[in-house]
């Protein structure tokens, strides 16, 4: 056979084994890029719930403590900032900022002692915290999953493609580093 | 071990041993009628029964484990604790919501079932829910869940299921056997006789070696998978000391658990069947020793 030719058919080959190689890394890129989207959804219907619950516990606690004006408007405040938060950036710092209006809700509402028997509030403690814990197991399968997408549009080759198909890195759902101190207390006070 | 190896080693084992078993069992009932001199119908008879049997098992299997361990499902507002760790290590490991059940037993232990995460159970003892704290529960749960995630429980439930089989068609032809001999012994004479003990020696043979063989396939898949589930669940939990105390506490524990056999054994997640530590039982073991998963988990 002509020389020319096979040239010809290495040079197909190869083109042909680049355009795979591509295919393959495109869908692995966006399979992985819905991941991120969907663990991003467990988180936000989440933090809906959260929000949802604190319109109820102003209320509760406004029954009581009506002169803590400011408190209330800090934990209304951070529920907006929460409620319009479009990306998981601004959503983890709204979400921070609740947690921090919220703590001094709490404190404010150890004054009442009545206030805390109540059942309606003990039941919204309750949801509260068990919401928490929600959030926190889902940013913990959010950000892994956020690791692995980044990590997979950074590493050569990917490198060179990512960018020019649009696959931008995607958002950790960080958390305040108050917030993680308290996991640990609460561990802590578990094990004694 | 990756997650994702273990996942589609899961899938080809389970095709492998849904195979197998068919042959296993056609080829046993068909040697069996070739001595005994009989045609090709039983034999074609065992194929399509044994294939129908799989797949019923494949779809009603976790049922079949989950009624047979006696397990009751429980719901939200009856359990509100549990049903909330089970949920959060869901959202945790990005599974949908299992069933959960509840075996009304002292013993503490826990297994999970099903055919894919879609249609998966996770079950637990009242003594598991009477002894362990909330973080020791998290560990348990998270290490079932994994089981779940790997697709373990899909080839665990099928292998119970098929063994339980196994059990009761040996026993079946055990007795078809000694009925069959002693008819034709009555009937045709010495020379006969001779060739009935011969028969009666090779099914015995094939009688035993059928659970054996079984119970050696159990064996085979599920050795290292506890040791992934325990690391998966530290991993989902950060925290393997929770996982490390409740392996503590239930290995402390010598009390064995009723509902539990040698078709289910495998499933749980420490061995129900406690006080038969002999060397045939550590021979056909299918759980790694405890103290090793408490000391890995603890090196963590």
């Amino acid at each position: 056979m002509n020389p020319a030719l096979w040239v010809l058919i290495a040079i197909a080959a190869i083109v042909v084994l680049i355009a795979l190689f591509i295919w393959a890394l495109y869908n692995g890129l966006v399979r992985s890029r819905i991941q991120v989207r969907e663990s991003w959804s467990g988180i936000d219907v989440q933090l809906k719930r959260r929000s949802s619950l604190i319109p109820n516990l102003v209320e509760t606690v406004k029954g009581y403590a009506a002169h803590e004006r400011e408190v209330f408007e800090n934990v209304t405040k951070a529920r907006a900032a929460l409620m319009s938060a479009g990306d998981a950036k601004s959503a983890a710092e709204a979400n921070n900022q609740l947690t921090g209006a919220l703590k001094t809700l709490f404190a404010v509402a150890e004054n009442y002692p009545q206030l805390r028997a109540t059942e309606n509030f003990m039941q919204l403690q309750k949801e509260l915290s068990d919401v928490e814990a929600k959030i926190a197991y889902a940013r913990q399968f959010y950000n892994s999953n956020v690791m692995s997408y980044n990590t997979r549009i950074q590493v050569f080759p990917n490198v060179l493609l990512a960018g020019n198909f649009g696959f931008a890195p995607a958002d950790f759902f960080a958390t305040t580093e108050t917030e993680r101190a308290d996991i640990k207390v609460s561990f802590e006070k578990k094990n004694q | 071990m990756t997650i994702h190896s273990q996942v589609s080693a899961n899938q080809r084992g389970t095709w492998l041993l849904l195979f197998l078993f068919v042959i296993v069992v056609a080829g046993v009932v068909e040697l069996f009628t070739l001595v005994l001199g009989g045609g090709h119908v039983a034999g074609i008879v065992a194929l399509v029964l044994a294939s129908l049997f799989v797949v019923i098992g494949y779809y009603s299997g976790s049922s079949m484990v989950l009624g047979i361990s006696q397990a009751r499902e429980v719901k939200h507002d009856e359990n509100p604790d549990l049903y909330h760790i089970v949920e959060n290590l869901c959202i945790g490991s990005g599974l949908p919501m299992p069933k959960v059940y509840i075996i009304e037993d002292t013993a503490p232990n826990a297994f999970a079932t099903g055919r894919d995460p879609r249609h998966a159970a996770v079950a637990v003892t009242r003594g598991l829910l009477q002894r362990l704290d909330k973080l020791e529960l998290e560990g348990v749960i998270a290490h079932e869940l994994s089981h779940i995630k790997n697709y373990d429980v899909r080839l665990m439930t099928l292998v119970a299921v098929l063994i339980g089989l196994v059990a009761l068609l040996a026993d079946f032809m055990l007795r078809f056997t000694w009925f069959g001999s002693g008819k034709r012994q009555s009937n045709r004479g010495r020379g006969e006789g001779l060739v009935g003990a011969i028969i009666l020696i090779g099914a015995l043979i094939a009688v035993l070696l059928a659970p054996l063989s079984a119970r050696l396939i159990g064996l085979a898949i599920s050795r290292g998978r506890e040791h992934l589930a325990d690391v998966s669940s530290a991993l989902l939990t950060r925290y393997p000391e929770g996982l490390a105390r409740a392996l503590e506490k239930i290995a402390a524990d010598k009390e064995p658990l009723e509902v539990a056999n040698k078709a289910t054994a495998h499933l749980y997640i420490a061995n129900p069947l406690k006080g038969h530590e002999s060397w045939a039982n550590n021979l056909f073991s299918t759980h790694p020793p405890i103290e090793d998963r408490i000391r890995r988990l603890r090196a963590m």
